[in-house]
């Protein structure tokens, strides 16, 4: 039984890592009040950026990179969404198509057409003393590289942070009511801007965690939609850090499925596997949607 | 008054434009190429020749013009259809999957391979329609779902039912000679698709103009609650018409482009055509008539860089960098002059 689960629950935990990351950073985003569909630009440019960095400077400037791509993401992001006011669905969706193209280009440019067989240094599983040597779920859950130990400190520290701090308070107030916040005299410009920022550098991280932890490489368009399957993971987690965790969790095993039916010997269409995650997302997003609460200036024009 | 501020205005383009010529120029520097080259690339595969113009600019501007058709009913209905990719694709997966069974139709074989690509780009865009409708699932994210979805879908299609009798290509056969869409004498690899794509911008924006329908469609694209209270405008089914609509176009130009273009189904049917729509669409503000112009720019844009690709080794998702830049230039614009309509409304009506 274990020679199927581990490796089941090693893969959900894989996967589930940078959805989880993209996902909480959107959760700060979309708690100010906006909806950031260029969190799959700051995915792809983090993963370009981890690769810069990593391939000049090793694996702390590899993730040095994919935040700094993030960053340059959101920025754009906030600068025309903020600043300009301009349409965030649409803004959101040209930032990602200005990314895949800026880095696909970058990509030949600079690493040229052998760029595939490029590896950068890997950052390697470190387990836990102890928890790792638990039965089963030992080596899945506490085995594993840097960014998910991150994600696991971030998902309690951003659920408290949220419900107990100031800031957090004043965040959930502009998400809810901007002019109130405004009257109440929480500079509701500078909280956004920083919110969407975050949500860059987290979105960057997931990007990085793809590249230096997962894939070794660089490959264009390898974000592969994660972007938007992590603004619908912010959804079924009902906006709140547990529950997106939870939410990108049911993810990761979803597409660890495929591990665990190979490993069983059942055959099916490869592509059965590769849609899974986004026939997941519709189905879910359609039994949550009509009951969850979004914040109530989510998306509203500024 | 207003011509200085149109002279502020055409100004920050220029230098904007200037900027973002210097930006790609330097790029095209920093990695070792020049641009003058490159620039001569993207003029001779577009519109150096008549070949160039016919058989790579005019070709690519048929998909673009129905699907950037497609995306701007869409939006002028408030319905964020991004999935103009996946529709076209869908479609010319079920225009390839008619022309094969029936190769002797002929000509009722063309008409029934069309049909069927419009049906299933409309199916395809009906799945999001009713996620929208029935349980509130944003569209954006339900027709980037089914982008990918119908990726992996025509890749399992060319390498399982569809694939052709050696089994070895991923792609199907090709679709008998009686079936491809006829092509113009001396234009090259032009085909009639193109009079297709014409004839139903002309009609669009004729509708978009001057029919009830026309004005049910923007009035509810700008504000829902206005129509439904002041004009008893149906908002839930204007919207799901407009839904509909958006992808039988793209379907259908997924039809054509495999009739007209391709003779076969691919895994790679598509090199994005339904992603460049957005910018088609939005660059014509919206406007079939205009999307006439538009289309044949982004194509010509498209067919240049796979000559720049071809000629001077500059890859080809430089050019979708041109395309973004484009869109948000578009979008940044509108918002700005939008902000500036509302000052100037507050400084006469004292709120905002």
């Amino acid at each position: 039984m274990s020679e199927v689960l581990t490796p089941f629950f090693s893969a959900t935990i894989r996967t589930a890592t940078p959805l989880a990351l993209a996902a909480l950073g959107e959760v700060l985003v979309e708690r100010a009040g906006l909806i950031n569909l260029g969190l799959e630009g700051a995915i792809l440019a983090g993963a370009f950026g981890s690769l810069v960095g990593a391939t000049a400077g090793g694996l702390v400037s590899g993730y040095a990179g994919a935040v700094c791509g993030g960053l340059i993401v959101a920025a754009v992001f906030a600068v025309l969404v903020i600043w300009l006011k301009a349409d965030q669905i649409i803004t959101g969706t040209a930032i990602t198509l200005l990314s895949a193209g800026a880095t696909g280009t970058l990509y030949r440019f600079w690493y040229g057409t052998a760029g595939a067989a490029l590896g950068t240094p890997t950052s390697t599983p470190i387990s836990l003393p102890g928890l790792a040597r638990i039965p089963l779920i030992g080596p899945a859950f506490f085995a594993q590289p840097l960014m998910t130990y991150l994600a696991y400190i971030l998902v309690p520290l951003l659920a408290w942070w949220l419900r107990a701090t100031h800031a957090g308070l004043a965040l959930r107030a502009i998400g809810e009511r901007p002019a109130a916040a405004e009257a109440a005299g929480i500079r509701v410009t500078r909280v956004r801007v920083a919110a969407v920022l975050a949500g860059g550098v987290l979105g960057g991280l997931a990007g990085g965690t793809l590249v230096l932890a997962q894939a070794g490489t660089f490959v264009e368009g390898m974000s592969a939609g994660r972007g938007f399957i992590a603004v619908s993971i912010v959804v079924l987690g009902r906006w709140n850090p547990v529950g997106v965790a939870l939410a990108a969790l049911v993810f990761g095993a979803a597409s660890a499925l495929q591990f665990a039916f190979q490993a069983m010997g059942w055959h099916a269409p490869y592509q059965l596997f590769l849609v899974a995650p986004y026939l997941l997302t519709l189905a879910g997003l359609a039994g949550v949607m009509g009951r969850a609460r979004p914040p109530q200036s989510l998306g509203k024009p500024l | 008054m207003i011509s200085e501020s149109r002279i502020r205005a055409l100004l920050i383009v220029g230098i904007a434009l200037l900027a973002f010529v210097a930006v790609l120029s330097a790029m095209l520097v920093a990695g070792g190429y020049s641009p003058v080259r490159a620039a001569l690339a993207l003029w001779s595969g577009s519109m150096g020749s008549w070949y160039s113009i016919s058989s790579a600019t005019l070709v690519r501007a048929v998909p673009l013009m129905l699907t950037g058709c497609g995306v701007a009913v869409a939006f002028r209905a408030g319905v964020f259809n991004v999935g103009a990719e996946g529709q076209l694709i869908v479609g010319a997966a079920a225009a390839a999957g008619i022309a094969l069974s029936l190769p002797h139709a002929g000509a009722a074989g063309i008409v029934a391979a069309l049909v069927a690509g419009a049906v299933a780009g409309c199916g395809w865009a009906g799945i999001a329609a009713v996620l929208r409708a029935r349980f509130g699932v944003l569209e954006v994210i339900s027709t980037i779902m089914l982008n990918f979805v119908a990726l992996h879908g025509v890749s399992y299609l060319v390498r399982g039912p569809l694939q052709e009798p050696t089994r070895i290509y991923p792609q199907s056969s090709s679709i008998a000679e009686t079936l491809r869409l006829p092509r113009f004498p001396g234009a090259g690899r032009l085909h009639v698709g193109m009079l297709i794509a014409l004839a139903i911008l002309l009609v669009s924006g004729w509708i978009f103009r001057y029919t009830a329908a026309g004005f049910r469609l923007r009035s509810v694209g700008e504000s829902p609650l206005a129509s439904a209270s002041a004009g008893r405008i149906d908002v839930r089914a204007t919207t799901m018409r407009a839904f509909l609509a958006s992808g039988a176009l793209a379907g259908l130009g997924g039809a054509i482009e495999v009739l007209g273009v391709t003779y076969a189904l691919y895994e790679n049917i598509s090199p994005g055509y339904g992603y460049t729509a957005i910018a088609v669409a939005l660059v014509a503000n919206l406007d079939p008539w205009r999307i006439i112009l538009s289309a044949t720019l982004f194509a010509a844009l498209e067919a240049g860089a796979s000559a720049m690709q071809r000629d001077a080794g500059i890859p080809a998702a430089f050019v979708s960098i041109i395309e973004a830049v484009l869109i948000l230039a578009v979008i940044g614009t509108q918002a700005v002059r939008r902000r500036s309509l509302i000052n100037a409304g507050a400084t006469t009506a004292g709120s905002v």
